[in-house]
């Protein structure tokens, strides 16, 4: 039976949803026992939502020899000792900006095994589906080391409560700073916004919205949909949006439950980085926008004119 | 400042990829080009060579045909070349990290070395962790801020959800470049020209001592994401149109 360890990513001490995801995947390896492990947050909080979802144990891990939050590297080393400390056979987690990082230094540090960006993941047969050549197929890739590293795409995989009790704990890791990188400062620059790459729903605007402003337009249709804001290469480089905003090869690879593309001509490169995407709506002006030969519904009109409408008829059918 | 760039040799961003048989693909039959990330990781060595004096050494591990992307390089402004040959065009990150921690640390002393943030075909994304770890030097990913000042790098960048890190590194240090840090030069004729004249060292994964053994993972099989067929066109007024949208939505598709 095996131990699979979930590194748990949190928001302002709160376990992200697309954490439950990560957990349907462990879950559904077979009957092992999965170990979530807290860098960040409170094990005793997250306790409830994780045994929803299936974990068997909340771990609080810490650093003897520093402060996690200030070192990546802290963060890899304690990681490496709580696989150690649990005989995990593998270790899952998101493929976030942060989950990609902290991985990636973990699988370095210990010369394991690593995938990013995964689908789905059969720790059995030691495989995982992942993203290859940006979004246009998909890898097998095989693994062959003493433990697995998996970092999933957020929503990926669509969460299935498991309630389990789970027991909560804390592990202090006999570790040290190696003091190469240090965190100085983070800024948070937009307040409550939700991550492009785990929003649930997105709505992203291509050149046609002619300026930065014209955004809110969308962002009262997304905040109606739960969801977040997106734009186009196109748009990003006219200046109109900011370059996290990007979603495509160059951008951000995204997977959401529902993908509204608005001005969007249907670009090889922005398809990479979005038709993982459940469903995905199309407006544009042009009737022969390549985008309608590749998303799911598709209504042919101006942006202006169409995604009021929609936030209108949004607002009535809550 | 002695800086190394580390790139790869990938096909176009635009290339439709043909599948042959259960793992490889048709590289024949498409555009090649430097991998996107590196251009930006090319364009910051030759900024601060400019600035700081000193040399900008690319670095590739790939097929011959690679030396494209040497090229591509040196048109931006780098001196020199290595080409790390091997026969395909995927080489698990493992040994590739230690293939270019070995040519470069055969080569001479680094200040920096940069490298695009990933690789746009295998989307690894570790590759630059690995050198790091091999070479016992620090790393930054995704860098999209960079200050250098009494031997500190200190480098910005974006962590989700709208916020950003400021972080402080020593030099030498490995930094993964992308996409804000700078706009990459179209290089110019000349400099095309020129760059046909600067020197590229070819060796092998045996000149160097690395072998094959240390691979953990392995590239089995490779499938086309399955495209939509066509969107079900709505009609009617924006209206209608909408709130047959919203219907869909709710009621069949269960995403709202």
């Amino acid at each position: 039976m095996a131990t699979i360890g979930i590194l748990i990513e949190t928001e302002d001490g709160n376990v992200k949803d697309t954490n439950f995801g990560v957990l349907t995947a462990a879950r559904s390896q077979g009957d092992g026992t999965i170990v979530a492990l807290m860098l960040d947050g409170s094990a005793d909080g997250a306790k409830a939502v994780l045994e929803k979802y299936g974990a068997n144990k909340v771990v609080q891990v810490s650093a003897a020899g520093g402060d996690l939050s200030t070192s990546p590297d802290l963060k890899a080393r304690a990681l490496a000792a709580a696989i150690d400390n649990y005989s995990l056979d593998a270790l899952l987690g998101m493929a976030s900006a942060q989950g990609r990082d902290i991985f990636a230094r973990l699988a370095a540090s210990m010369d394991l095994p690593l995938a990013s960006d995964c689908m789905a993941v059969d720790l059995a047969a030691k495989t995982v589906k992942k993203s290859h050549f940006s979004g246009k197929t998909f890898a097998t890739v095989k693994m062959s080391g003493p433990v697995v590293l998996c970092a999933l795409r957020p929503n990926a995989i669509e969460a299935v409560e498991a309630p389990a009790d789970a027991a909560v704990e804390s592990f202090a890791a006999p570790v040290e700073d190696p003091c190469l990188v240090k965190v100085v400062d983070v800024k948070k620059e937009a307040a409550d916004t939700v991550d492009l790459t785990e929003a649930g729903v997105i709505v992203t605007g291509g050149r046609p919205i002619a300026s930065a402003d014209n955004y809110k337009i969308l962002a009262e249709c997304a905040r109606l949909l739960g969801g977040t804001i997106g734009a186009s290469r196109a748009a990003v480089d006219a200046g109109f949006a900011p370059h996290a905003m990007q979603v495509g090869q160059t951008g951000k690879t995204v997977s959401p439950r529902l993908y509204i593309g608005c001005g969007l001509s249907g670009s090889v490169q922005h398809f990479a980085g979005m038709k993982t995407s459940k469903v995905i709506v199309a407006f544009n002006t042009d009737k022969d926008a390549p985008i309608f030969e590749k998303c799911d519904y598709g209504f042919v009109g101006d942006l202006f004119d169409i995604v009021p409408v929609l936030t209108e008829v949004l607002k009535e059918k809550r | 400042m002695q800086i190394y760039v580390c790139a790869k040799h990938v096909p176009d961003t635009a290339a439709n990829i043909k599948v042959v048989g259960e793992n490889g693909f048709d590289d024949a039959g498409c555009k090649f080009i430097a991998n996107p990330y590196d251009e930006y990781a090319v364009e910051q060595a030759v900024q601060l060579v400019e600035k700081n004096g000193g040399e900008v050494v690319v670095v590739t591990v790939g097929k011959a045909a690679a030396a494209a992307t040497i090229r591509a390089a040196m048109a931006m402004g780098a001196h020199r070349g290595i080409l790390v040959t091997i026969a395909n065009q995927f080489l698990d990150s493992q040994t590739t990290a230690r293939a270019l921690a070995a040519a470069i640390q055969q080569d001479g002393k680094p200040d920096i070395i940069f490298t695009g943030k990933g690789a746009v075909d295998s989307e690894g994304f570790q590759t630059l962790y690995r050198l790091a770890a091999a070479m016992e030097l620090p790393v930054v990913n995704e860098i999209n801020r960079l200050e250098i000042a009494d031997g500190k790098a200190t480098v910005g960048h974006e962590i989700g959800g709208g916020a950003r890190e400021v972080l402080e590194v020593a030099l030498p240090c490995v930094l993964g470049t992308t996409k804000g840090l700078n706009e990459p030069r179209y290089p110019k004729f000349p400099d095309i020209m020129k760059a046909k004249k600067k020197p590229i060292k070819e060796m092998t994964l045996a000149d160097l001592g690395v072998s094959l053994d240390g691979a953990q993972s392995e590239l089995v099989k490779l499938e086309k994401v399955p495209e939509r067929t066509g969107a079900k066109m709505l009609g009617g007024d924006v209206r209608q149109a909408m709130e047959e949208l919203v219907r869909i939505l709710k009621e069949e598709e269960k995403v709202i």
